[in-house]
């Protein structure tokens, strides 16, 4: 069950989306973010889907990886999705006292789940394509200005690198732990939703336990190498921005140009 | 009848993916009734999966496992009971540990059979009394305890269960010499009083050869053999050949023996290698 959990995990490849530079990535997702709530009409929206589904195939890792991460949010797309039927203007489709459906609602829900969908997905590929400490690095370089304003940008970015680096280790360690109660007779799949959660306690406390015990290790190990570094450090690997970068760059421009052209040739509707 | 039999299992991890690996093939064996069997094998050699598939953790990919004579994949709801006839402890239990008290935790188990408070009371205390727990360590919290006791408090959750079939796996992992000696004698106190029939995993060759009746050989997810203590540890070179060792004294035997002198090479405790080379030494003197 745990082991489905496909969020945050890198997945060592080759193609073209593995070798760019982790800054170019991150601001390039910042972008993506940006435009696909730019997005007036449904020709923005399908250039804009279009585009993800292109950087997608282009990271060579299964689409079913990526449907997997879909599913962890399902709930809230759908959610979303539905109350944003009854929002809206425009031709009435359906009324039942104060509740109505408009032509200008399910647009709305429509953009909205596809927006939903497509953030996830492509946020997805920045972590399924970039190693957790590449992608750590790569922040820590781009937050570097925000240390004229006295911000700890080095340990900001150490703590993300621990935190991503021990989700396959607790995920496993969940796994062990339910096991070893499974192997006492703890009932995790049957039952109501209070007997569900009840029975998850002989999982979450041990979990707990081991994740404290885990941090006071490694706070300690850290602190036994007098570590800092933040100070002097230098790396083995130094990001570079090379062509490829520049080539993910103006792809993305051109379709980010695309999407505005889009926007201002055809007519809003949403 | 043997109490477990295994037919052909065989287990594919991550079928289908790019993970895909076989841990266990075509494995098939039987334990009898009240049996002490050891499972040894190298690293990755597919014990701690064999074990978790003979309670049903995990289901194998191919063949069939019988607890009693009947499938325990039979009734797939029922897969609970098994659960309970066949005790599991897992490598590091310690860290399965979570309630408030040890007393507490080491009911668990018992009060998952739906057992009557009377009953889960008696075999709380004698699970405690055949760890060697302290009655009033069943009131503290389990965190408070020490590691090998801590160790000794989970284990007693599963020994509480009265399971006819007592897995451990690797129990003296990470303890130091003299603990590793009082659980192990203590697991053999136990299997001596209750006559139970228990498996246990260990990559010691020292630990297993003391206290097992009969060993299962593990390489590469297949059995290598399946034979009484003595004989298995008188292939001392196969046993070399997939990367296990056989006990100290044994491989002083072997050595022995290709020095041509003519000794025992089926020894296993120092003992008794002891009074074999005396015996030859004063064979010789006589001579």
């Amino acid at each position: 069950m745990v082991r489905e959990i496909t969020l945050g995990q890198y997945m060592p490849g080759k193609s073209f989306l593995h070798k760019i530079d982790p800054r170019t990535k991150t601001v390039l997702l910042i972008a993506y973010i940006v435009f696909i709530f730019l997005c007036r009409n449904f020709i923005s929206l399908l250039i804009m889907s279009l585009f993800s589904l292109l950087v997608i195939f282009m990271t060579k890792i299964s689409f079913m990886k990526y449907l997997k991460s879909l599913r962890m949010i399902l709930f809230v797309i759908i959610l979303t999705g539905f109350f944003n039927i009854f929002y809206g203007s425009g031709e009435v489709l359906w009324q039942w006292q104060q509740l109505k459906i408009t032509s200008g609602g399910l647009i709305n829900a429509a953009f909205v789940i596809v927006r939903i969908s497509m953030l996830m997905m492509v946020s997805s590929v920045l972590t399924y394509t970039t190693s957790p400490t590449d992608l750590t690095d790569g922040l820590e370089r781009l937050m570097k200005p925000l240390k004229i304003f006295h911000v700890k940008v080095h340990e900001i970015a150490m703590m993300m690198t621990i935190a991503l680096r021990f989700i396959p280790v607790l995920l496993e360690e969940t796994d062990k732990i339910m096991n070893a109660q499974k192997a006492r007779g703890a009932d995790m799949e049957s039952g109501n939703l209070i007997k569900r959660v009840k029975s998850l306690i002989p999982v979450l406390i041990p979990l707990f336990v081991s994740a404290f015990r885990r941090a006071g290790d490694l706070a300690t190990a850290m602190e036994c190498r007098c570590y800092n570094g933040d100070k002097n450090r230098t790396r083995m690997k130094v990001l570079h921005f090379s062509i490829k970068d520049l080539i993910a760059l103006l792809g993305c421009l051109v379709v980010f140009a695309a999407v505005i052209v889009g926007n201002m040739y055809f007519p809003a509707v949403i | 009848m043997s109490v477990l039999k295994a037919e052909n299992i065989k287990l594919v991890y991550g079928a289908g993916t790019s993970f895909e690996k076989t841990a266990l093939d075509d494995l098939s064996f039987e334990i009898e009734k009240g049996e002490f069997v050891g499972i040894i094998g190298h690293t990755g050699s597919g014990k701690s999966t064999l074990v978790q598939l003979l309670n049903g953790l995990l289901k194998p990919t191919e063949g069939r496992i019988y607890l009693n004579g009947k499938d325990i994949w039979e009734k797939p709801k029922k897969i609970r009971n098994v659960r309970f006839k066949v005790g599991m402890v897992f490598q590091y239990p310690e860290y399965q540990l979570f309630e408030e008290t040890v007393y507490k935790d080491i009911a668990f188990g018992p009060k998952n059979m739906g057992l009557e408070e009377e009953e889960i009371d008696k075999r709380v205390r004698e699970a405690a009394i055949f760890t060697g727990l302290r009655e009033d360590q069943l009131e503290a919290s389990p965190f408070e305890l020490s590691g090998g006791e801590k160790r000794r408090a989970a284990i007693a959750g599963v020994i509480a269960m009265d399971p006819e079939v007592l897995i451990l796996d690797e129990p003296t992992a990470g303890l130091d010499p003299l603990g590793r000696e009082a659980l192990l004698s203590q697991i053999a106190d136990f299997h001596r009083v209750r006559k139970n029939t228990v498996l246990l995993v260990s990559h010691s060759m020292e630990d297993i050869a003391r206290i097992s009746d009969r060993i299962l050989v593990m390489s590469k997810g297949r059995k290598v053999m399946l034979d009484s203590t003595k004989n298995v540890f008188s292939h001392g070179r196969e046993l070399e050949s997939i990367g296990l060792k056989v006990p100290q004294i044994t491989k002083i035997m072997m050595m022995l023996k290709e020095k041509g002198v003519n000794v025992d090479t089926s020894v296993l405790t120092v003992e008794k290698g002891f009074n074999e080379i005396l015996n030859i030494l004063s064979q010789k003197t006589k001579e």
